[in-house]
């Protein structure tokens, strides 16, 4: 039988704001545990919590950039639970009146684009963080991160594959680092994602009963925890089994997920409002005015670098995907470097560049002029595109520009046509049976002369013209 | 006044006192099953009164919108925070080992 998947992603993102959501401890990562605290983020008697309005102002820019609706009223709720990483014995989150509600992702597909819904998006304080010791059976909690503003941003489950899971989180996780408001480091855990996954017959309008999947910190490991869960129920459900509602850990040293044994009645959280915070009621001219401030989000600037730059929509959609590498990519080509070039080489040496010295767009080792000198010089003709990429490879490593590193090194391309036919008669000359050959037929053999031409000529002599001139050198009796 | 028309059974009150890590002796949780009873009872008695037409409030004062700027605030004492803890590891507080 075919199998259909139905996948609802919930994703928290912790935002960049300086200070915690209720309290003005520092949300700085990496500090010395239990640093950054006070008697407000560590449940002392007596405190009371204050809201962050930065982190209103993100989570209504966040809504905004995803078509979502504000809300005109909404509330605080103690969600309570005992776990040692939760001072409080609650955490303060938002239950039946979230900040924002609606609102869609959309997303690239096989089948074309598609809208990934979202449900709501809500504020809430982050957890602490729990150390396990290895040796004894002890855990030590840190709490500096107790109180870190997240965005809880849950989507409807219209996702229906792993690779559609992928796309709506780098979509989303590319808009939220556009907008600025988080940093969408999922390794560092400031971008975390739980899935919830049934499948059912192809066709079907009921649901299957579901799972959740946690402790997937990449893009790549919620691709393959998906993939696993969608197989093993699909599995029980083929062997005349039912799948259990119940929560899964994905376990990235074995490729697998398992089930989470638990007290299920932790699960009930008894949610009320927290009658420490008061009521917020977003006014119209509040959110007007973050709407006018909203940067130009990656689907707009996608559009407008196909419309404006003729470039085709897969590379604006992989130069859009960091708002840096789009910046890039802007300022080659405000150097007159040719658009079309310009993304090639940007997503092509640059790329692998960076990718390899794991470095970010922001840390280029070449700057966007530099960069547009190099391919100005091969659309010149000044070098060709083999030695372009030595070039390349040395402005990278010495920080010199292209003009220089060409001078110094004598890479200028040789373009002209009296000595490329010197050298092509003195090669063809020292390989006569070669030439024979090409001559009764055997053409494969022009990219033989075309190497040795190239080798006589350290890579320099201009492609086209050792092409041209082979041609005319040999047709000769 | 727990007569017949329980509003709260036992175990109910059993499953509430598991939840908030409350040890409860049998006679205790009878004990709160009547007083629970008793208030719920008295719940009914504001029920009475139709409040269709009036929004529901989660706060006792209306004021809305109390907010503050992100702005630091350097973290005072952590060292007396920490020291309320019953066992620390250097700067840690240590728990017994929860692993889910």
């Amino acid at each position: 039988m075919n199998y259909q998947a139905v996948i609802g992603l919930e994703v928290h993102a912790q935002m960049l704001t300086d200070s915690k959501i209720f309290c003005g401890c520092s949300t700085k990562f990496g500090a010395e545990p239990n640093s950054s605290i006070c008697p407000v983020c560590t449940a002392q008697p007596g405190v009371l919590p204050v809201l962050n309005k930065k982190v209103v102002e993100f989570g209504i820019k966040t809504a905004l950039a995803t078509h979502g609706e504000v809300c005109d009223g909404s509330w605080f709720a103690r969600k309570n639970y005992f776990y040692p990483d939760l001072p409080k014995g609650y955490q303060i989150s938002q239950y039946e009146h979230p900040l924002a509600r609606g609102g869609h992702v959309e997303i690239e597909t096989d089948g074309g684009k598609k809208k990934i819904g979202l449900t709501r998006i809500h504020m809430e304080e982050d957890a602490g963080k729990l150390l396990h010791d290895e040796h004894a059976p002890q855990s030590y909690v840190d709490l500096n991160r107790t109180g870190v503003p997240l965005l809880e941003i849950v989507s409807e489950p219209d996702i229906n594959s792993p690779q559609e899971a992928g796309a709506y989180l780098k979509k989303l996780r590319s808009i939220l680092r556009y907008l600025e408001v988080c940093d969408g480091n999922m390794e560092e855990g400031s971008f975390r994602c739980d899935a919830n996954v049934s499948v059912r017959p192809a066709g079907a309008h009921e649901l299957g009963t579901r799972t959740e999947l946690k402790n997937m910190n990449s893009f790549r490991n919620v691709e393959k925890a998906l993939e696993y869960e969608i197989k093993r129920q699909v599995q029980v459900l083929e062997d005349g089994g039912r799948v259990n509602q119940e929560t899964r850990l994905w376990n990235d040293a074995r490729d697998i997920t398992e089930s989470m044994r638990s007290k299920e009645e932790a699960h009930d959280y008894r949610y009320f409002p927290d009658p420490d915070l008061v009521a917020l009621t977003v006014d119209h001219r509040w959110i007007e005015q973050i709407r006018q401030s909203l940067p130009e989000l990656p689907d707009h600037k996608v559009e407008r670098f196909v419309c404006d730059y003729g470039i085709p929509h897969y590379d604006a959609q992989v130069l859009c995907a960091e708002k840096e590498m789009a910046d890039y990519f802007e300022a080659v080509v405000r150097e007159n470097a040719p658009p079309k070039q310009a993304s090639n080489w940007i997503m092509t040496e640059l790329m692998r560049e960076l990718k390899e010295n794991r470095r970010d767009i922001a840390d280029s080792p070449i700057n966007p002029v530099d960069f547009a000198g190099l391919i100005n010089l091969i659309e010149a003709g000044t070098i060709s595109g083999k030695i372009a990429k030595t070039v390349f490879s040395e402005m990278a490593k010495t920080g010199k520009t292209a003009q220089e590193i060409v001078r110094s090194q004598g890479l200028t391309q040789i373009s002209d046509p009296t000595r490329i036919e010197e050298v092509i008669r003195r090669v063809v000359g020292g390989f006569p049976k070669e030439a024979a050959d090409f001559r009764a037929g055997k053409e494969r053999l022009l990219g033989f002369f075309v190497g040795r031409v190239m080798k006589e000529t350290q890579g320099k002599a201009n492609p086209q013209l050792v092409n041209d001139l082979l041609q005319k050198v040999l047709s000769e009796p | 006044m727990a007569d017949h028309k329980q509003k709260i059974t036992a175990d109910e009150v059993g499953y509430v006192a598991k939840l908030a890590r409350l040890a409860l002796s049998d006679n205790e949780a009878k004990g709160f099953t009547d007083i629970l009873n008793d208030i719920l009872a008295y719940m009914d008695k504001l029920s009475e009164i139709d409040t269709a037409d009036i929004e529901p409030m989660t706060h006792a004062i209306p004021n809305t919108n109390v907010m503050r700027d992100d702005i630091v605030v350097p973290s005072e004492d952590p060292a007396g925070i920490i020291g309320n803890a019953p066992d620390t590891k250097g700067t840690l507080l240590r728990v017994p080992k929860v692993i889910e």
